[in-house]
């Protein structure tokens, strides 16, 4: 039995300097930390090495070099079956054969756990992911959404320290992903560890407490969801998230029949959106060409009017990009001529307006 | 779309398909009539040819049965790992097709005769090969392993890998993952790849009449009751045995016709 060195700390998952090259794709000098609770999404167009990497942390294939400790273990050469991270598919991966009771119930049997224990786990877990009713079908019956909840169901039954997700929503239809997105933050506020893999911005946006940034193989950038999309750290970074206005909180529905949207930044921050949307949690996302700025209060259609102070002005690469400060952060991209004839430089006051059909809410 | 012109190729292919398909139905259509009840009912009766049907019978599914233990997992590798000389491999698996059966018998005879390591060791045990079932289900072993081995090797490639991983991700050893992953849905090539390794069995003769005369395996005795006493002889027990042969073959077709996709 080896010995390992615990690892004093809140980090649940460390990749230090992880390298591997297969073929024409390659990942190297890898390296982040996941912390106990935190909802990692690691951010990368295709091709970048995501699935390199994926396979690198379930053991599928073996990295070239660096190391992977998950909760003060080191598993860079553990064997696939004894690393307890547990790997929610694309496509889930059920196991055809077997009902959604059995597919569930699958990892606790491997381990030996008692026919009992199992049974009461496996309704316990079913009903947490709300498939209780659904344990006796075969997963050929289920819907997209059901059956990833099946999926997740089924990697938690296996009691692993950290669950591994790979681009979970992708297959499934916005119905569903609102569905499975709040059912991921719930698994997540339960006390789960959850490193999600994906290219979609907005999975990103709405899940994430912490964002990584994938770059030709390697992750270049590292920060909370509202740094790294206000201030992304490279061009390619700035293009590939290509917003910057993202604000978490509530939807709320108002008696004239319009949607709102306040977040819960320090300030008080609304947002009237244009939406069929349901009430609850959301994620509003607004593309800074979509924010117009004036030096006096317009008389305009717009139903999102904020008045602030200009908090920054950077280059970018069409136009400029002036960050409002208005209770939460606006950036907008404009001409430079606009800054001139606006006459904007850092503390002036300004108003922004957002049309509602620009709001873009994410829900879950 | 308008109907089509019958396009005369087509026809001349109908054609010649109908005179193969005539000439592989004709002739046991032929042999099955012409052979009356009373002398089919005598060879039902006649203890030499039931025994040796029986001893077919159970020779080639022992064979198979103690082969599968050995080319189920081997197929599983072939199907899912790279190695070097795999093409090779592959290769050996397949030569007992391609060999004349009698040649197989030779060199069956050359490993599992008296005197030789596996011959002596048999004795040791009280296994006879040389005119005994052992060397039988070995004829038959060798003459039919590589239907099991092709067929369920093309069933476990047709499992999806991911699943594998998934199993093994979920804390399964690879055992448990081979017994409750790849085999269950692999299945149905594995049952057709022993059906079909069975009857093959059941019907090999060249080998086995130079490895085991006796005990007397059906294909033989049709073989020794046509010598000695002439083709009216030799039909009942030959429509017995080919009837017996068709169940299988049969049971086989409407198993393979279940599946969904790849072939026999």
């Amino acid at each position: 039995m080896p010995k390992y060195e615990k690892i004093t700390s809140a980090a649940m998952l460390e990749v230090d300097g992880l390298a591997k090259r297969l073929g024409a794709f390659s990942i190297s000098g890898v390296s982040f930390t996941v912390d106990e609770g935190e909802y990692f999404v690691l951010l990368g167009a295709s091709g970048t090495g995501k699935t390199v990497l994926l396979e690198t942390l379930t053991g599928v294939i073996r990295s070239d070099s660096g190391r992977v400790i998950l909760a003060g273990r080191d598993i860079t050469r553990e064997r696939m079956q004894r690393r307890r991270l547990g790997m929610v598919f694309q496509d889930q991966a059920l196991f055809p054969h077997m009902s959604v009771r059995r597919n569930i119930a699958y990892g606790p049997a491997s381990s030996g756990m008692k026919h009992s224990d199992i049974e009461k786990l496996v309704e316990l877990l079913a009903s947490e992911t709300g498939i209780g009713h659904l344990l006796d079908r075969s997963p050929a019956t289920l819907s997209g959404g059901e059956a990833q909840r099946a999926a997740l169901a089924r990697a938690l039954a296996a009691g692993p320290e950290c669950l591994l997700l790979d681009e979970p929503l992708s297959s499934l239809d916005s119905g569903a992903r609102v569905e499975i997105r709040t059912l991921l933050k719930k698994l997540n506020r339960g006390g789960m560890t959850m490193l999600h893999i994906t290219h979609d911005y907005e999975e990103a946006a709405a899940l994430a407490t912490k964002i990584g940034i994938m770059e030709n193989g390697t992750v270049v950038q590292v920060d909370t969801p509202q740094r790294i999309l206000t201030h992304p750290g490279s061009e390619f970074i700035a293009r590939f998230v290509g917003i910057r206005n993202v604000y978490r909180g509530w939807l709320r529905r108002e008696s004239d029949g319009t949607t709102v949207f306040e977040s819960d930044a320090e300030a008080p921050f609304r947002l009237e959106a244009l939406c069929e949307a349901g009430e609850g949690e959301a994620t509003a996302v607004v593309r800074s060409e979509a924010v117009t700025l004036s030096a006096y209060r317009p008389d305009t259609s717009a139903r999102n009017l904020f008045e602030g102070t200009v908090s920054e002005i950077v280059p970018a690469r069409r136009g400029v990009e002036v960050t409002v400060d208005a209770g939460a952060a606006i950036v907008a991209i404009v001409t430079e001529r606009s800054v001139e004839s606006l006459g904007l430089e850092r503390g002036s006051r300004v108003f922004a307006s957002i049309k509602a059909s620009a709001v873009k809410i994410i829900e879950g | 779309m308008s109907i089509s012109r019958i396009e005369p190729m087509h026809l001349v292919f109908a054609a010649l398909g109908g005179v193969l398909l005539l000439f592989i139905v004709a002739p046991l259509a032929g042999m099955f009539l012409s052979v009356g009840k009373a002398e089919l009912s005598e060879a039902v009766t006649d203890r030499e040819v039931t025994s040796s049907i029986w001893l077919t019978l159970g020779a080639s599914m022992a064979a198979t049965l103690i082969a599968s233990f050995g080319a189920v997992p081997f197929a599983w590798i072939l199907a899912r790992k790279e190695f070097p000389f795999k093409k090779l491999v592959n290769g050996i698996v397949d030569l007992p097709i391609v060999i004349p059966h009698s040649a197989v018998g030779i060199a069956l005879l050359g490993v599992l005769a008296p005197g030789t390591p596996v011959g002596s060791l048999g004795e040791k045990l009280g296994v006879t090969f040389i005119g005994g079932v052992a060397g039988i289900m070995a004829a038959m072993a060798f003459v039919s392993v590589p239907f099991l081995v092709n067929a369920a090797r093309d069933g476990f490639a047709a499992v999806p890998v991911r699943l594998e991983q998934a199993a093994l991700n979920l804390g399964a050893s690879p055992l448990r993952v081979f017994l409750t992953v790849s085999m269950p849905m692999a299945w149905r090539s594995i049952i057709s790849g022993l059906v079909l390794m069975w009857a093959r069995g059941m019907s090999e003769f060249g080998a086995v009449l130079i490895i085991a005369y006796h005990p007397m395996i059906t294909p033989v005795l049709i073989y020794e009751r046509f010598g000695a006493f002439g083709l009216k002889y030799a039909r009942p027990v030959t429509v017995l045995f080919v009837a017996v042969c068709l169940v299988f073959f049969i049971a086989l077709r409407m198993i393979a016709g279940r599946r969904s996709h790849a072939e026999v």
